[in-house]
């Protein structure tokens, strides 16, 4: 706000006193202190947004610290290279170890590696096991001849239940809730049977359904045993 | 604080707070912290309501438009998020680790006192202590940027001559579950 009332300022400044002491007087309430502005850090984003696992997102001197030092390093050379100069720069590396041992410098870019090898396992074992992860559609008889659908397993591929829930209550007209089942895991309950539209829907890639391979939808019917 | 913080888990509720209590709130923000009220306005708009997130282990967080402004837990001091510490880095006292703690500190562990007392780190001279309980900035040696807030857990000429054991308690760390949280 400060900022934009400068600028305004300087636009009608030059016919000098008289007129600014009017711009003054039409400024909202409090015009003599401004603001102070903010200091703006830069957030790395090293990681590439399609990767599983999630960015560094500190600020980029933070970055060494970090679990995917490698990628912030290659982010900020290309987004950035003065600040790339700066932070791993010959001179920069030399100055930055500052009042710590050499012995613990090597210790710390160790570790440093290490975290970052386990980081990375740890990312491929996520996306194997997101690529593996099944979504179940079940149809559950209610009575005779009434059904309702329960969706397992959409969590797995980053999707917002609630949303999700809200999109085929609003797309069937009917209920539709998010519910724990017995094994305490979340799933959508959709009064009706609507199975086949809801495989239909997350083939389409409807709305908030985007992600999904349809080969890993698997269809199941529950009947009541009595 | 907030090591462990999911916000399905830890959130118990939303409530838009009363603008008498906000009028309450914003008086003691500014008498805890050294910060104008120009530039408070900027931060946290008088037209903007402000959102209670209430949190298990009486911690609230309050937010404008979503976005975590500052936090309390009982009727302790009001800490502000680090993106908004980033931002204004003069609202709070600073201390300064050494290089070697930054490590256990992005870990979350609270801050001793030698590696405040080192070379690396440091403490506001001893004729102007700050006392314990004071939240505070942790800065970090050879960074630009706060990677913490913490709370001193005794007064920084203490810290001086005891040189031993906790001397700030870690709040919230850069890569915590709060600084995972860019909105709530």
């Amino acid at each position: 706000m400060g900022r934009k009332n400068n600028q305004a300022k300087e636009a009608t400044a030059p016919p000098p006193v008289a007129s600014t002491s009017e711009s003054t007087t039409t400024e909202p309430a409090v015009p003599a202190p401004e603001p102070r502005s903010p200091v703006q850090a830069l957030y790395c984003s090293g990681a590439p947004a399609t990767s599983p696992y999630p960015l560094c997102t500190f600020p980029v001197e933070y970055c060494e610290f970090g679990s995917s030092i490698t990628k912030c390093k290659e982010w900020l050379k290309e987004t950035n290279p003065a600040l790339f100069d700066k932070y791993y720069s010959q001179d920069a590396l030399q100055a930055k170890i500052g009042t710590m041992s050499l012995e613990a410098q090597s210790k710390l870019e160790k570790e440093t590696a290490e975290k970052e090898a386990k980081a990375d396992a740890k990312a491929d074992a996520a996306l194997k096991k997101k690529l593996a992860s099944q979504i179940t559609i079940k149809r559950i008889e209610r009575n005779k001849r009434k059904h309702v659908t329960s969706i397992h397993g959409l969590e797995a591929f980053g999707i917002d239940l609630k949303k999700a829930s809200k999109q085929f209550s609003s797309k069937f007209a009917t209920g539709a809730s998010v519910t724990k089942n017995p094994q305490g895991q979340e799933e959508i309950v959709v009064q009706g049977d609507v199975g086949d539209e809801v495989l239909e829907m997350i083939e389409n890639q409807v709305g908030v359904l985007k992600g999904i391979p349809p080969d890993n939808v698997e269809m199941v019917e529950d009947k009541k045993k009595n | 604080m907030f090591k462990k913080f999911s916000t399905n888990a830890d959130v118990t509720g939303h409530t838009p707070i009363k603008s008498s209590v906000q009028r309450s709130i914003r008086a003691a923000v500014l008498s805890q912290w050294k910060i104008e009220p120009e530039t408070f306005e900027v931060v946290w708009p008088k037209k903007e309501a402000l959102t209670h997130v209430k949190c298990k282990e009486h911690i609230s967080i309050y937010t404008v438009h979503g976005e975590p402004i500052f936090f309390q837990q009982f009727d302790g001091p009001f800490y502000p998020t680090l993106r908004v510490l980033h931002k204004y880095p003069y609202i709070l006292p600073e201390v300064r680790v050494d290089r070697g703690a930054i490590r256990y500190l992005l870990a979350g562990v609270n801050m001793m006192c030698p590696g405040l007392t080192s070379a690396g780190g440091y403490l506001p001279p001893d004729d102007s202590p700050l006392p314990s309980g004071t939240p505070v900035a942790i800065q970090a040696e050879g960074k630009e940027h706060a990677v913490g807030i913490g709370i001193t857990k005794m007064a920084t000429n203490e810290m001086r001559k005891v040189n031993k054991g906790v001397g700030v308690e870690t709040i919230t760390y850069l890569g915590d579950d709060l600084w995972g949280l860019q909105t709530l």
